[in-house]
């Protein structure tokens, strides 16, 4: 078991930029990186990163899973902190890889890597201290709790550094608590009950006329925002890390998805 | 043109699309808002809910790892109160033991109170073929039964059905003509109800809790009926699963106070029994014989695996409500008595030898966490999930739908390799991919639409502040 509340705080930071970013969103990695070094991170990426290795986990595969874990764990190799700008890959590291290497021999290696791990609204808070978040985002965002932050102190952290933002409001939706119906593999073996609950998500994010529907996980958004194209009624999609860093230079929304 | 290639599809995503929307509906309805009262009682009566769900999990946790010891002096204290405990390895046996107290006491006629382990072992089948009348009292496993039909929902037994449903069964069942209002029906219900409990000479019961220390069973209700089932019977049978037994007394005032909160938003439900033994010369009133049977199968297979956290469950409903997948597909899609995420993990494991069966189960969650975050006893069902799909994986199970993970771990083991995939994916922005026979893209794309290719963007960002 991994002691969350033992993870290293200092300011020289690891970043895992996520497979998704490094495939699809680029300007989330790149705004994790301005909003780290705003609060006086030195930030260095591991060149050699890939993945996490969450999606052969989640479908059972665990050798698959931990084949890519432990290069993880190569790769970030050291004592820093690990940042990561996603609840689902950071709860990977820091709880999923405690499963998948029980009775592995190099359990406590993988460990080592996973208690070093912080989604990154969560180390804003947390870890570097930050109660509030300074510049100005005249917007009505929904805020969608990617549910792999269930339980752990991410939530709480991004709403509170986004409530402290001059001129953003944040605007409730029903049945908020739900999943987004992603689910990585489950998206496509599950077809139907996937779109079924992503559907049901945008009716109620719809109903709350926000400007921008805003995660810390780029997963959900790519699956609301990808159903929302298909249907031809898109919807404007952020990452907080993208509202952080265009709230300290006075421009907000100019990099949806 | 979507992909033309068909993929093997998962039964629970099939079910769901053939249910018909008024079920959906009905059941989606009834889940939220059982989850909204749910979350909102909890909030407003406790200062910190999730601190009492750690300490109930707890408390279960400890009895399930100590299960030998609390279990043998619940024996000792019921024993001591004048109640007759069996044992029962398996179904059959239990069944067994049920059909031998009853001819003993030269038994015809039985009524029960609504408990999902009699469902498990297929009680009612059992007592037909040894030509026992058993009648549910509880309305809704009434219903179930006249209709021979499954629950659907551990704790809303008939929430697929409609109130006309009922009424045509009641009609057919000779209760009066077709009717549709429900206090009509719970009257016509109770009237035939209340014949059947005088006729009865035993009432069969489960069991919510057993305390060890003093031999108490516990059992609730919103109905009444199982003291209704008690009152007049000579002979009462508890069937209680072995998991059931907690140490004290005292952890009752825990786990009473977030049963019916969890279960149906309740601070308590509307009858609470404190079962302490049968008649005796100073109990005048009650049956002249309690007989509980503790039925193990496969309980303590459950025990001895990586899942057995799954035993604390104390049948609230909790993880279904919420389910996000029970929502849309309701119960009878996962083929088993235990429903949700709570049935997707026990069912696979109850079915001993035919996990195999199941083994589609545990797939039927996007792992969302949200029935962990209401259970009652802090399950960690998305762990266990995950634990059942490995176990699959390692036996074989075919798994339609699911992608192979092979490529996946030598691209995410290689960096090189994933770099350069990262750049030469681009070319998905030139392919007609809806139109590409690749199953799972496929399945993606016939109602999402994926983003742009950005591969390797960040990467050179990263590289050129590096050089500036």
């Amino acid at each position: 078991m991994i002691n969350l509340a033992d993870r290293p705080k200092s300011k020289r930071v690891q970043l895992m930029a996520t497979c998704l970013c490094d495939a699809f969103f680029d300007d989330v990695a790149k705004a994790t990186v301005e909003v780290l070094e705003h609060a006086g991170c030195e930030v260095v990426f591991p060149e050699n990163q890939t993945c996490c290795g969450q999606p052969a986990f989640n479908c059972g595969q665990w050798p698959a899973a931990r084949t890519v874990m432990r290069h993880t764990a190569q790769v970030f190799a050291g004592d820093e902190p690990i940042i990561v700008p996603s609840g689902s890959c950071a709860a990977m590291m820091f709880h999923g890889s405690t499963l998948e290497f029980e009775g592995e021999r190099d359990r406590a290696e993988i460990e080592q890597v996973g208690g070093r791990t912080w989604e990154l609204g969560d180390y804003l808070v947390n870890g570097l201290g930050l109660s509030s978040w300074p510049g100005e985002f005249p917007a009505k965002i929904a805020f969608h709790r990617a549910c792999h932050t269930r339980g752990t102190a991410s939530g709480p952290a991004v709403l509170q550094l986004l409530q402290s933002i001059k001129g953003l409001e944040i605007v409730p939706f029903g049945e908020g608590e739900q999943c987004c119906g992603f689910g990585g593999t489950f998206s496509v073996s599950f077809p139907n009950v996937s779109t079924a609950m992503g559907e049901l998500k945008l009716e109620h994010i719809r109903a709350a006329h926000p400007d921008f529907v805003v995660s810390g996980d780029m997963s959900c958004l790519m699956h609301l925002s990808g159903l929302a194209e298909r249907e031809d009624r898109p919807i404007k999609t952020l990452h907080f890390a993208q509202i952080l860093r265009d709230a300290l230079h006075h421009r907000h929304g100019q990099a949806t998805h | 043109m979507p992909c033309t290639i068909a993929m093997a599809k998962q039964l629970i995503d099939t079910y769901v699309a053939e249910l018909p929307p008024t079920v959906q509906k009905a059941v989606h309805q009834s889940t939220a808002a059982t989850t909204a009262k749910r979350y909102q009682l909890l909030g407003d009566d406790f200062a910190d809910a999730d601190a009492l769900r750690k300490l109930a999990g707890s408390i279960r946790q400890h009895a399930l790892e100590h299960l030998d010891t609390y279990l043998a002096r619940a024996e000792e204290s019921l024993t001591a109160r004048g109640a007759k405990v069996h044992y029962a390895v398996t179904a059959e046996d239990a069944c067994r033991a049920v059909t031998e107290i009853l001819q003993a006491a030269g038994i015809t006629k039985v009524v029960k109170s609504k408990s999902m382990v009699t469902e498990e072992i297929h009680l009612n089948d059992h007592l037909a073929k040894h030509g026992i009348e058993s009648v549910e009292s509880d309305l809704g496993e009434y219903i179930v039964q006249i209709d021979g039909d499954h629950p659907s929902h551990i704790v809303r037994p008939i929430i697929h059905k409609t109130r006309g449903d009922i009424a045509r069964s009641f009609e057919r069942e000779g209760l009066g003509d077709y009717n549709d209002d429900p206090e009509t029906i719970t009257r016509r219900a109770r009237r035939f109800m209340r014949g059947k409990y005088l006729e009865a000479g035993a009432g069969i019961t489960g069991a919510n809790f057993v305390t060890a220390d003093t031999g108490r069973l516990v059992l609730v209700t919103n109905e009444g009926n199982s003291r209704f089932c008690l009152a007049p019977a000579k002979v009462h049978i508890a069937l209680v699963g072995i998991e059931k037994v907690v140490p004290s007394d005292s952890d009752l005032a825990v786990l009473l106070n977030l049963l019916g909160r969890s279960a149906t938003g309740q601070q308590l439900t509307v009858y609470t029994e404190f079962i302490n033994g049968p008649r005796r010369p100073d109990r005048p009133s009650g049956p002249e014989q309690m007989h509980v049977v503790f039925v193990d199968n496969r309980r303590t297979e459950v025990l001895a695996s990586d899942c057995k956290e799954i035993l604390r469950c104390i049948r609230c409903g909790a993880c279904l409500n919420v389910c996000p997948v029970y929502r849309q597909a309701s119960g009878h899609a996962y083929r088993s008595v235990y429903p949700g995420p709570v049935g997707a993990v026990l069912s696979p494991l109850l079915a001993g030898d035919k996990f195999q069966e199941l083994a589609d189960l545990p797939k039927a969650s996007s792992l969302c966490g949200a029935c962990n975050e209401v259970c009652p006893v802090d399950i960690p069902i998305p762990d266990l999930l995950l634990r059942l799909r490995h176990r699959a994986h390692e036996e074989h199970v075919p798994s339609p739908g699911t992608p192979p993970m092979a490529g996946f771990a030598i691209l995410g083991s290689h960096p090189l390799v994933w770099r350069s995939a990262m750049t030469f994916g681009a070319a998905k922005d030139y392919l007609p991919l809806d139109k590409m026979p690749v199953p799972y893209l496929g399945s993606w794309l016939k109602t999402r639409t994926l983003p742009k290719w950005r591969g390797g963007k960040f990467r050179a960002w990263m590289k050129s502040r590096q050089h500036s």
